[in-house]
Order: C-alpha cells, then sequence, then structure tokens
C-alpha cells in the first residue's frame, strides 16, 4: 500500500492561479486546488457549464494552467470519450483525460452521457463535486439536494424527495473504481485521485463539497461543515474497487470509534435545513444509525 | 475504379478515404447503414480509426467536437430527429470553428413519426454557421464527402453532406471511387491551428462577454460578438473556398465544376426551377418533355445552400422570365426557406431597378410523399402557360390530396 499523502509530501506546484472567481469559502476552490495537484501537468480536462466554469475565469484569462475543452451540459462523459479516442489515433495516450462535472452536470442532465460511457468502458477519469443543488445558477434543487432542504425552487417545503446515491449508479455499471471524497478532507482526496489514475477504463469520484451561500453558513466555516457531515455519519467516504467497498480515511475511522456525533449538529450548522422539524431530525437520525449499525457489523 | 453500390455505402468508402480518425454515431433511418459499413471497414482492419459507439446522437456529435478539439478528423452521421437532438451541438460545433463533417441522410421530422424523405431536418439547421452541400447522385455523395473535409479543414467551419434518404442512401448506382493517391494529393492531414496539449494548455470556449476584453499581455481579445461576426465573414468567404476546393478535386479527378450551382439547360431558359438534391435531377426529365412542346425550362440546382450563393444565383437567373423554387421543406408560418432566400437574392437587383423574374414557390415530397414526374409535368406546364405570375397562392403543394 502506497503512503498516505500529508501535507508535506503535496506537490508544491500549483496548477490553479491564485485569485479565482469563485466565492469566499468555496468547497470546490479546495478540492480543484488539490485535485489538480494529483492530476499534474499531463492532463486535459473537460468541464461542463456550473460553478467550475465561473471559477475558471472570463476569456481571454484562465485560472487553471491546464489544457481545458468547456463543453456542453448534457455532454460532459462524450466529450472525454471524444478526447480520449483522439489521443489514442494520435499515439498521445500517455495524456490523462479527467472530466470534472457538478452535481447537476453529472446526476442529472449528464447522466445519460455519463452512464453510456460507463458501460463502454472508456478510459477516463470522472470528477463530480456535488454541492447538492443547481448553485451556479442560483441555488435551485437537483438530484442530489438532500431531502428537507430548502432551494430557491422548493422555498416553502424543502426538497420532499431523496438524495439521488450517484457513486451507487456508478458502482452498478461495473466499473472499477468509485470513491466517494470531501472537499474537508483535501489529502483523501488526494490519494483517491492518485489511486483512479493508476486504473484503466471509467473511474468515478464523488466529492461532497460545501457551499456557504448555497447551503446557508458563513464562509469560514467551509471545512468544519464538510468534516461535520463526515463525523455525523451523515455523508460517507469510501471505495468501491472492482466490486468490493471499504470505508476509508475518518469514515473507516468512526467505525473504530463506534461513536456518531449527533446529525443535529450537522444540520444545525446550515440555513437551508431549517424547516426540519424535530420528528424529521430523528428520523434522519434513525437512518443514519441503521445504516451504521451496517457498517459495525461489517467490521 | 468503378463500383455498384447505395448512397450510404458511397458516403462511407468517402470517409473512409478521407481518413476520418474518430467516427461517433448513433443509428436512425435511413443513415444506420453507413454507419454500420464504417465499423465493418474498422473492425475488419481496412481502416485506422477510433469508432464510438455513443448512447445518443447529442454525445456523438459531443464527441467529435471533443476529438476535433483534440486535433483529430471527426465524422458523424445522422437523420431527422438524430439531428434534432444534436442540435445544439450543431451550434456549438460552428461557433468553436471545429472543421467536422457530417452526413445528413435527409428524412422528415416528427410528429406524426415518419422515416421517409424530406428535407425540413437539415434546411431547419441552415442558421447554425455549418456549410451545407446537398447531393444529387451517388458520385456526388462520395465526391462531397472528400471536398466536405478540404473545405472544412480551410475554412475551420463544420459541414454537413446532406442526401436524399432511400432515394439515394438506399438506391442503386454506379459510381467512380477516387483512387487513394489521388485522394492522398486532393486531401492534406489535418493540421489544426491549435488542438488541447498539456504543453500548450488553453481553455477553449470559455464564458466570453459581450464586449472585448483584454488579455494578460495587454492585447485586446475578442468579445463574443467578434467571434459570432467572423464566423459569418468567413463562411461567405467558403463561396469562394468551396470553389476554389472544386477547382482543384477537377484537376485531380477530372469530375464537377461549379460547387455551388448545377444548371440544367439554363441557358436560353425562360423559365427555371431551382430546388435542391435528387429532385433536381429528376426535375431533367421534366425539362425534356416540356423543352419537346416547346417551352424553354431548365433547371438549377443549388449546390452549396450555406453559406446561400445569391450573387451567382442571381446572375444565373436574372435573365429569364420566371422562377419556380419546388422544395421538400417549409418554414412553418411563412413559406419555404428556399423560395424565401431566392427572392431575397433577387431582391436588390429589383431595388436597383433591373428587370428580374418573378418567384413562385412549390412545396412538394414532404414526409416522402411521392413526387411524380408527370404531376411535376403537369404543375410546371400550367405554371409556364396563361398567366404563371399569378398562378395560386405562394406556396403551392405539389400532389397535396385534401
Amino acid at each position: 500500500m502506497t503512503p498516505k499523502t500529508t501535507i508535506l509530501t503535496l506537490p508544491k506546484e500549483e496548477l490553479v492561479h491564485p485569485g479565482s472567481r469563485a466565492c469566499t469559502g468555496c468547497g470546490l476552490s479546495i478540492a480543484y486546488r488539490i485535485g489538480l495537484k494529483a492530476l499534474g501537468p499531463d492532463t486535459i480536462l473537460v468541464v461542463p457549464p456550473s460553478c467550475l466554469t465561473v471559477l475558471q475565469g472570463l476569456f481571454p484569462v484562465a485560472t487553471t494552467k491546464l489544457p481545458c475543452l468547456n463543453v456542453t451540459f448534457a455532454s460532459t462523459a462524450a466529450a472525454a470519450t471524444g478526447v480520449m479516442e483522439a489521443l489514442k489515433a494520435q499515439g498521445r495516450e500517455h495524456i490523462k483525460v479527467v472530466a470534472w462535472a457538478g452535481d447537476g452536470g453529472t446526476s442529472d442532465i449528464g447522466i445519460q452521457a455519463l452512464s453510456g460511457a460507463a458501460e463502454r468502458g472508456d478510459d477516463f477519469l470522472f470528477m463530480c463535486y456535488d454541492n447538492e443543488g443547481y448553485m451556479n445558477t442560483g441555488v435551485q434543487r437537483s438530484g442530489t439536494t438532500p431531502q428537507g432542504a430548502i432551494t430557491t425552487n422548493t422555498p416553502f417545503k424543502g426538497k420532499l424527495q431523496q438524495k439521488k446515491d450517484v457513486p451507487a449508479i456508478m458502482a452498478a455499471h461495473g466499473i472499477d473504481y468509485v470513491a466517494t471524497a470531501s472537499a474537508a478532507y483535501p489529502l483523501d482526496l488526494y490519494d483517491k485521485i492518485k489511486k483512479a489514475l493508476t486504473l484503466k477504463g471509467t473511474k468515478y469520484i464523488h466529492i461532497h463539497t460545501p457551499c456557504p451561500p448555497g447551503w446557508g453558513f458563513e464562509p469560514r466555516y467551509s471545512v468544519k461543515v464538510g468534516r461535520s457531515a463526515i463525523e455525523t455519519g451523515y455523508y460517507d467516504l469510501y471505495e468501491v474497487e472492482q466490486g468490493v467497498f471499504r470505508l476509508t480515511g475518518a469514515s473507516e475511522k468512526l467505525v473504530e470509534k463506534q461513536q456518531l456525533v449527533p446529525v443535529r449538529e450537522y444540520l444545525q450548522s446550515q440555513a437551508r435545513f431549517k424547516l426540519l422539524s424535530e420528528e424529521q431530525i430523528a428520523q434522519i437520525q434513525s437512518q443514519i444509525d441503521t445504516k451504521w449499525a451496517g457498517y459495525y457489523q461489517a467490521g | 475504379m468503378h463500383m455498384i453500390e447505395n448512397g450510404n455505402v458511397a458516403a462511407a468508402i468517402g470517409v473512409k478515404l478521407a481518413g476520418a480518425q474518430v467516427i461517433a454515431a448513433y443509428p436512425i433511418t435511413p443513415q444506420t447503414p453507413l454507419t454500420e459499413k464504417l465499423s465493418e471497414f474498422i473492425e475488419a482492419g481496412e481502416m485506422k480509426a477510433q469508432h464510438i459507439p455513443v448512447e445518443s446522437e447529442h454525445s456523438a456529435l459531443a464527441a467529435c467536437i471533443a476529438a476535433s478539439s483534440t486535433g483529430a478528423r471527426a465524422f458523424t452521421a445522422t437523420s431527422a430527429n438524430g439531428l434534432l437532438y444534436m442540435h445544439e451541438q450543431v451550434h456549438w460545433a460552428a461557433g468553436a470553428r471545429l472543421p467536422i463533417v457530417m452526413c445528413v441522410v435527409n428524412r422528415a421530422v416528427g410528429a406524426p413519426w415518419n422515416i421517409w424523405n424530406d428535407h425540413q431536418d437539415s434546411i431547419s439547421q441552415r442558421d447554425t454557421g455549418w456549410i451545407q452541400m446537398y447531393c444529387c447522385d451517388h458520385q456526388q455523395i462520395i465526391d462531397s464527402v472528400l471536398k466536405a473535409f478540404a473545405i472544412a479543414e480551410a475554412v475551420s467551419i463544420p459541414v454537413m453532406v446532406c442526401y436524399d434518404g432511400y432515394l439515394l442512401s438506399h438506391t442503386y448506382m454506379p459510381f467512380e471511387v477516387p483512387e487513394e493517391q489521388q485522394v492522398a494529393r486532393f486531401l492534406k492531414p489535418f493540421r489544426p491551428a491549435y488542438a488541447l496539449d498539456p504543453e500548450n494548455p488553453a481553455n477553449l470556449n470559455t464564458v466570453t462577454l459581450p464586449d472585448t476584453r483584454v488579455d494578460i499581455n495587454g492585447d485586446m481579445a475578442h468579445g463574443y460578438m467578434e467571434i459570432r461576426y467572423l464566423l459569418q465573414e468567413d463562411l461567405r468567404a467558403t463561396l469562394a473556398v468551396a470553389q476554389q476546393t472544386e477547382d482543384s478535386f477537377k484537376q485531380i479527378f477530372g469530375r464537377g465544376g461549379d460547387a455551388l450551382l448545377e444548371p440544367y439547360r439554363c441557358d436560353d431558359a425562360e423559365y427555371i426551377v431551382v430546388g435542391l438534391g435528387s429532385l433536381t435531377y429528376q426535375l431533367h426529365d421534366v425539362v425534356e418533355t416540356l423543352r419537346s412542346e416547346g417551352h424553354k425550362i431548365g433547371v438549377m440546382g443549388i449546390r452549396l445552400y450555406r453559406p446561400f450563393p445569391a450573387e451567382a444565383l442571381v446572375q444565373a437567373v436574372r435573365q429569364a422570365r420566371g422562377v419556380f423554387v419546388i422544395e421538400k421543406a417549409v418554414s412553418y408560418g411563412y413559406e419555404g426557406a428556399l423560395f424565401s432566400d431566392v427572392k431575397a437574392a433577387l431582391f436588390e437587383s429589383a431595388q436597383s431597378g433591373d428587370p428580374v423574374p418573378f418567384v413562385k414557390g412549390m412545396v412538394a415530397g414532404i414526409g416522402g410523399r411521392e413526387i411524380r414526374t408527370a404531376d411535376l409535368t403537369d404543375t410546371l406546364r400550367a405554371a409556364v402557360t396563361g398567366s404563371p405570375r399569378d398562378a395560386g397562392d405562394d406556396p403551392g403543394w405539389i400532389g397535396l390530396r385534401l
């Protein structure tokens, strides 16, 4: 097993210039900066419309030092395939192809192209930064918005439906590597990207990405809120490698501790959950407890 | 080499000869046999290309856009609703200035479902910034595919090679297959000005402001409007590039001659019928019949529909007394798009006081309704006798049974 990356062994070269157009405290800025260090300079990015498009900057200025193809919303994975096949046709297969999309571009409008590429096993890494809503257009619900969250198109009742489990959908395609990560645990993310890059075929990493304006918390708490999601067992860090599920990092440690922080702490840290009743909070806690009982049992 | 094959196979051989490197397509009737043939070429090792069996037409053009941005020669093909499902990408490919070639095997658009031929699919894409060529027979299909790559790469604008579903795609005709060595002389390897490359990173299709903006060196960079203006200018200049490409093709292969128009017995014609695709060849027979009756009539096929060859067309038809436009598409709520285009082209001459022919519009063959040569003959005979200028409303629908 390769040793875990630490803050001291992280590459110094920055592939994302400082002073991007991201909001203050943006979880994506953390994931993107550290993620690109893991990808390294020999990479071509494919990006659909999303907060990342904004972060990247306005023509003729770019934030990213990597070549990047901006594509239409629904086409990210198909475009990644196109880049990959063109590189193959030109004998430039050593260049890595990485799609980097938001949760809408992945789980909703982008899922057809992503499913098609995963079914074909096309050789690229697909990164989804999940800020749990259409944040770039002003915080509307997405397939991955959690139940109960207020968005601008679920203003008075919160989202009534459950969060779509996209990593499970990707794992169901039988691809060799699916992982979840969090912007609040960037070194774990770094190591997962590194591992994914050693594998052939379609790889998928889903990053839980705190969003201060979309979730309703102060920008300085991005990492704290992201960590709280993991420590309460609300969101889990795991890998599915060749079909085998394994908790990783901070989530793995929770199995040893067998002591979750009450989810109330996570839910009450964000304005989007303010409509939740005591009963609903208890219900969410009960769902988490059931899920973790299974984890404890599996050891 | 001579061959007797169907139009889809003619197109596939053209794509193989052109050396397309990445092919992505989704099956749709009547295009399907074209990409099936390409799959055969690739799996049999006769053609070296990457074939992507995508899950939709939207993804087909996405893959081609990405492959072309990465510097590979890319090809796709579709029909009807497949083309419309691509629509967003059709605009994108032109805006991104990618020399992709796409065969559009023309078919009616739903609803209701209809798999037969008309031109509503490609005509409805006329404002996307693509070049559109229309073919009348299998020789034109295979030759046009080669010319399309040459033109596309010369001007960095994508090209649709349009040919009639079934009437050309599924019928068998003899045609000459270009020799590989000659193709190599005609079509040079694709060398884009920029291709995605980590050694030389660029951010393509970034959000671009309404206004111009300085780059990091202090130089002024285009705004969105400048980028779009240049697309329009380069499309207009493509009329000349298409003709140069045609000249070079003729020099090497000994075929062709006019990239924009294909006149038939127009020199002394009092009446000229304007149309697109295989219909114009069918009209040759009509012309022969009507000429034998003493009517001086000719046919003008439009080979290049976008950019529209307005000046060449005006020069070619201005001496006539009347022009009849027969087309297989309607700009619903107004009239046939080609009819509008022809009238607009003549308007400038009319305004400056020059005598111009009257123009009448006709619609035929919608959803594969059979266009009988006898009906065309009767319609045009009636139109050129009596007082044709006043005959009926525009557009008249040929073969309608209400």
